[in-house]
């Protein structure tokens, strides 16, 4: 099929894999006792607002769903959009679990109005309890892999606490393979 | 299957089909042509297959050399860079190289024979003029020509015309030189000169015909990466604004720069044509801008409806 698609010139909007979001429960306990990190209690979705009345109609159910969702749990929520034009739902909540179950939800419910090819990624905040040291483990949904973004003041990145992540969560979360793919969100509305 | 807003496009995808199956068949003929005059078949066969060859591995080389283009580090162009990440990351691809042509014409290409290779360079005329949404969509137009594959597919449809004016040249210089070069040796001389004319008027035609299927096939692309980069942002009408901001500004530029650029339309993102040049639509690499349009338009029109 690939073959063909390329002959034709087609390319298939790549679907979003979400299953593995609800890995970062667990992996949060390992990486507080590998690498004293803990999470920050921030999560944020990344998503490609798409034009037209299809798109609002999504979001505006999204909205409703969430407010519902969060008045149970008494998490909080904000909606911004950065300078390359992408939206980002930014979640806080204490409890590690019902965020990854907010975040699943914001997925889902974009996925099911079929603007699941729009979602870039999600972002899990994570620092030490000084918090002198702080990274945010990213979700790539079309890869269906994570990998940990540590950036430093001035657009640095601090590759050294990246790496240590990345051998800390080997067992746990599918880490993405290809370090090329790990790209750098500058910008990105978490603390 | 991935569930999606928008619909497929059949109707291109089988005009794209029958194009190639088109060239295919004029190569076969071809090929029996030359074999039913007894030409040497495989050196013919050698020759153009080894300028088909360089094509396919230089042509991110020779495309940036001749726009004078450099690859750019994300420390020198942060925002470049994160756009063709982003973007990346949308579609699920390896990120390709980043290089920016310093020239005021407005226009970006991609090039290279696969994702791993591939080069994507835009020039500081349309980092001037787009707004950074736009410029993301004719990003997304030229990750699409990576995507799909297009250096690949247009050097193999090209091949048959390489082959075809290679044959015209060495038939003509036989016949001028070698009085039969091409012909069985123990023909007599007005046998082998009609030979060749032959030779030379069936290259000739297939030269012509494969031309304008080529052109055909790369106006198609066109659409369908267009197709695709607007599917990827999810907002085609700012691929259509990039477009008519581009295609406008186009006639503006003073004449010299676009005659140089001439001969690397099929790579750009919009034909540069110097103004007064009469150009018939069935030789352009891009289909109308109006066409173009269009599709967008369709597209814009299938978001817009409720799920």
């Amino acid at each position: 099929m690939k073959f063909l698609d390329a002959l034709l010139g087609r390319s298939r909007p790549a679907p979003p894999k979400l299953d593995a979001l609800f890995g970062v429960s667990g992996a949060a306990i390992t990486l507080e006792a590998a690498a004293g990190m803990r999470p920050t209690g921030q999560a944020a979705v990344c998503f490609h607002p798409a034009s037209g009345q299809g798109f609002a109609a999504a979001s505006e159910e999204l909205k409703e769903l969430l407010e519902l969702a969060i008045a149970e749990a008494g998490s909080t929520l904000k909606v911004t959009d950065d300078r390359y034009g992408y939206r980002w739902v930014v979640l806080a909540d204490p409890e590690m679990e019902d965020l990854v179950t907010s975040v699943h939800l914001v997925n889902s419910t974009l996925e099911q109005h079929g603007f699941g090819p729009q979602l870039l990624c999600s972002v899990f905040g994570f620092a030490t309890a000084d918090g002198a040291k702080r990274f945010h483990l990213v979700y790539l949904y079309k890869r269906g892999s994570f990998y940990p973004f540590a950036p430093l003041g001035g657009e640095r990145r601090d590759n050294e606490l990246e790496l240590q992540v990345k051998a800390a969560l080997g067992g746990d979360l599918p880490v993405e393979p290809e370090l090329a793919r790990w790209f750098a969100l500058w910008g990105l509305p978490l603390d | 299957m991935a569930r999606t807003r928008f619909q497929a496009d059949h109707g291109l995808s089988s005009r794209m089909l029958l194009t190639m199956f088109l060239l295919g068949l004029l190569y076969v003929v071809f090929v029996a042509v030359l074999v039913a005059l007894k030409i040497p078949l495989i050196l013919v066969l050698l020759i153009a297959g080894g300028f088909l060859f360089f094509q396919y591995f230089f042509s991110d080389r020779i495309a940036l050399a001749s726009m004078r283009g450099r690859e750019v580090s994300p420390e020198q162009a942060p925002e470049l860079h994160q756009m063709v990440d982003r973007l990346c990351a949308l579609a699920n691809m390896p990120k390709p190289k980043v290089a920016i042509a310093d020239t005021d014409l407005p226009n970006a290409f991609a090039t290279g024979r696969n994702q791993q290779h591939a080069v994507v360079c835009v020039t500081t005329g349309i980092l001037r003029r787009l707004s950074e949404p736009e410029l993301e969509a004719v990003l997304s137009h030229e990750l699409s020509h990576v995507a799909h594959r297009d250096v690949a597919v247009m050097t193999l449809a090209s091949f048959l015309g390489i082959l075809a004016g290679f044959v015209v040249r060495s038939s003509i210089y036989a016949g001028a030189y070698g009085g039969g070069g091409w012909g069985r040796s123990n023909n007599r001389d007005n046998n082998a000169g009609a030979v060749i004319l032959l030779v030379v008027l069936a290259s000739a035609v297939v030269y012509a015909l494969s031309f304008l299927l080529t052109r055909l096939l790369s106006r198609y692309r066109e659409l369908s990466a267009d197709r695709a980069g607007a599917i990827l942002i999810g907002r085609p009408s700012l691929l259509a604004s990039a477009l008519v901001k581009i295609t406008g500004d186009m006639s503006r530029i003073p004449t010299r720069d676009l005659r140089a650029a001439e001969p690397l339309n099929a790579f750009f993102f919009a034909p540069a044509l110097a103004p007064g040049f009469s150009f018939s639509s069935l030789f352009a690499t891009h289909p109308p801008l109006e066409r173009r349009l269009e599709q967008l338009a369709q597209l814009e029109a299938q978001l817009g409806r409720p799920a």
